[in-house]
């Protein structure tokens, strides 16, 4: 008995064992602040390299579209409204498409495989490089859409949307690659919460008579809709912050125009274009620009995380 | 009687049909292109790959007989995602143990949970001008200015986010018997955490880390102000500190270019870049679904 207890008590843990393991969890601890660390330091940077530019133009730099280096007058309008146009055009365009084809996969009118094909093949190319994808639009997209615009043009020209004479890149462009980009998102995003719709709900609604598409309009896509919103509002933000594919193919030109038509701007495409060469005052209006690009992708991030806490399926 | 056949012209019906149609439009509308992209870029990249490509550095453009090769581009690549990955991994690896860990489910690891979230969110450009700002500009780093070091640490701001997602959710996968049997048996929590729920969630961290590894090294925002351009060979320890070249800012930089033999440069390399980042997409999602298979039975 004396001995197994003396046993016993050479079993307790070393002193530096315990050490050992608070130190792993602190390490732990402090390594997992880093995210938040390292994010209150992006706003915090971003804000007061921005503070010169902000003191100066106030508000007025969001309404004014003047960017002029040489006079130091600067105003972010046309990025700004370049920003929100194309994105929230590319996504009129992406969402029936992604919904309509997610349905597609997700109903039995093809086999299995076929739709499980499709499916990894979506995803998949969502995996491809923007700047691919900037490099393709530059070469085979832009000729292919050519004379098309130039229809555009002379048959809707009294639209302001499409009044100038296309001449190569422009803003319809960069909502078309914003599209291709965006499709894969939206579509496996659609796909998640389709799925995840019970199978219960499908064949009530089928047992009281109703057609698959009475089904799919009046419980499934409501049933799933958090899901697609949460995903439509990912997809605008990747659009809102998109770098490489718009700037190649936008024309990155300062100049107002309604026209989708004419080469245009947006915030991220400003920043690529104009950061490396950029000094003085140019760089903290810079700074202001990416300010209202992180302050507008944040609120749209924000916002979909709480739409899928508020509304996620509970069934 | 009748009523109980199919009618073909029951409003019903002909709408049902109306609405597949228009689905099977839609699919064909996005997938096509599709398609069509990725053969474009893999049948134009490949033509232009020769053995010097690999061993050339590329020519200044202007002349428009031969651009040489893309070596410096590539190795540069390699280094700037190795550098991220060594930042990104430790620290996402970290984080992703505490909050599946040690957290209780408490503020603390609400709070980073959703700054995780919003951290994935933040456009890719951003960390670039983050980076440009504390690094760059102030040149904290042995005074020197845009570096392969500083492309490095804007792209693992990009990894982190994914890293520290994939680890939390491979570890929450590892069941709880494990931990008790572990921790039962006397062994710390460090030791639980090394030597029992770390291995049995490894498949499933590595497949989500090497996909966040691919996808950093397509990304061309990041780095087109942190690291720049380079046409030179990297030669040494010291080319860390000086501007580096890669890939994605040489598709950048040549598909801008208007001579043509840039842009065939630009081909090739996203051939080379497309190539292995599908790849690695599609070998990890094999690995994924076989040991899914496995696990099954």
């Amino acid at each position: 008995m004396e001995e197994k207890l003396t046993l016993f008590k050479n079993r307790k843990r070393f002193g530096i064992e315990k050490n050992i393991d608070i130190i792993f969890k602190n390490t732990a601890l402090v390594l997992s602040s880093f995210v938040a660390i390292i994010l209150l330091g992006i706003i915090l940077v971003v804000f007061f390299q921005s503070f010169e530019s902000f003191s100066r133009y106030g508000l007025k730099f969001l309404v004014t579209s003047e960017w002029n280096p040489v006079k130091d007058e600067y105003g972010a309008f046309t990025a700004i409204y370049g920003t929100l146009v194309t994105s929230f055009l590319s996504l009129l365009i992406t969402i029936p498409l992604g919904v309509g084809t997610a349905i597609f996969i997700t109903e039995d009118f093809v086999p299995k495989v076929v739709r499980e094909i499709i499916g990894s093949f979506v995803e998949l190319l969502a995996a491809i490089p923007s700047v691919v994808l900037g490099l393709w639009a530059i070469f085979v997209m832009e000729p292919f859409f050519r004379a098309f615009f130039v229809f555009l043009h002379n048959f809707f020209g009294w639209i302001p949307l499409f009044s100038t004479e296309p001449t190569g890149r422009n803003s319809l462009l960069a909502i078309l690659i914003l599209v291709v980009m965006l499709l894969p998102i939206v579509t496996s995003i659609a796909r998640d919460s389709l799925n995840q719709v019970p199978k219960k709900l499908r064949n009530a609604a089928y047992g009281i008579g109703a057609s698959r598409w009475k089904t799919i309009f009046s419980v499934i896509l409501p049933a799933a809709l958090s899901g697609i919103m949460a995903g439509v509002l990912l997809a605008l933000g990747r659009a809102m912050g998109e770098t490489m594919a718009v700037t190649m193919i936008i024309g990155n030109s300062n100049a107002f125009s309604w026209s989708l038509l004419s080469p245009g701007y947006t915030i991220s495409s400003m920043l690529a274009n104009q950061f490396g060469e950029a000094d003085g005052s140019q760089v903290s209006s810079l700074f202001y620009a990416a300010f209202v690009l992180m302050i507008l992708s944040l609120v749209v991030n924000i916002f979909a995380q709480w739409l899928v806490k508020k509304f996620s399926l509970k069934y | 009687m009748n009523s109980l056949y199919y009618q073909k012209r029951l409003s019903r019906n002909i709408g049902d049909k109306f609405f597949t149609s228009l689905s099977v439009i839609c699919a064909l509308i996005a997938i096509l292109p599709l398609i069509f992209l990725v053969t474009y870029i893999l049948y134009k990249g490949g033509s232009q790959i020769t053995p010097e490509l690999f061993t050339l550095e590329p020519n200044p453009p202007g002349d428009d007989l031969d651009a040489g090769g893309i070596n410096p581009a590539l190795i540069g690549t390699l280094i700037i995602t190795t550098i991220a990955s060594i930042i990104a991994i430790p620290v996402g690896v970290g984080g992703g143990i505490y909050l599946a860990e040690y957290s209780k489910g408490g503020s603390f690891s609400r709070f980073i949970r959703f700054g995780v979230n919003v951290l994935a969110g933040v456009p890719s450009i951003i960390a670039g001008v983050f980076i440009y700002a504390l690094i760059v500009s102030t040149k904290i780093l042995f005074g020197s200015m845009y570096s392969g070091l500083a492309g490095g640490m804007a792209l693992s701001i990009l990894m982190l986010p994914t890293v520290i997602k994939t680890t939390d959710e491979g570890l929450k996968l590892v069941p709880n018997e494990l931990r008790y049997a572990s921790l039962g048996i006397g062994a710390s929590m460090y030791t639980t955490i090394l030597k029992v729920t770390l291995p049995s969630a490894f498949r499933s961290i590595a497949t989500g880390v090497v996909l966040g590894i691919a996808r950093a090294a397509g990304e061309t925002a990041p780095l087109i102000f942190t690291a720049l351009f380079s046409y030179y060979y990297i030669t040494g320890f010291e080319d860390l500190f000086y501007e580096m070249g890669s890939l994605a800012v040489l598709i950048y930089n040549f598909a801008l270019e208007p001579y043509d033999a840039q842009n065939k440069l630009a081909w090739a390399a996203s051939f080379i870049l497309v190539l292995s980042i599908l790849s690695v997409n599609i070998f990890s999602r094999i690995l994924a679904t076989f040991t899914e298979k496995t696990k099954r039975v």
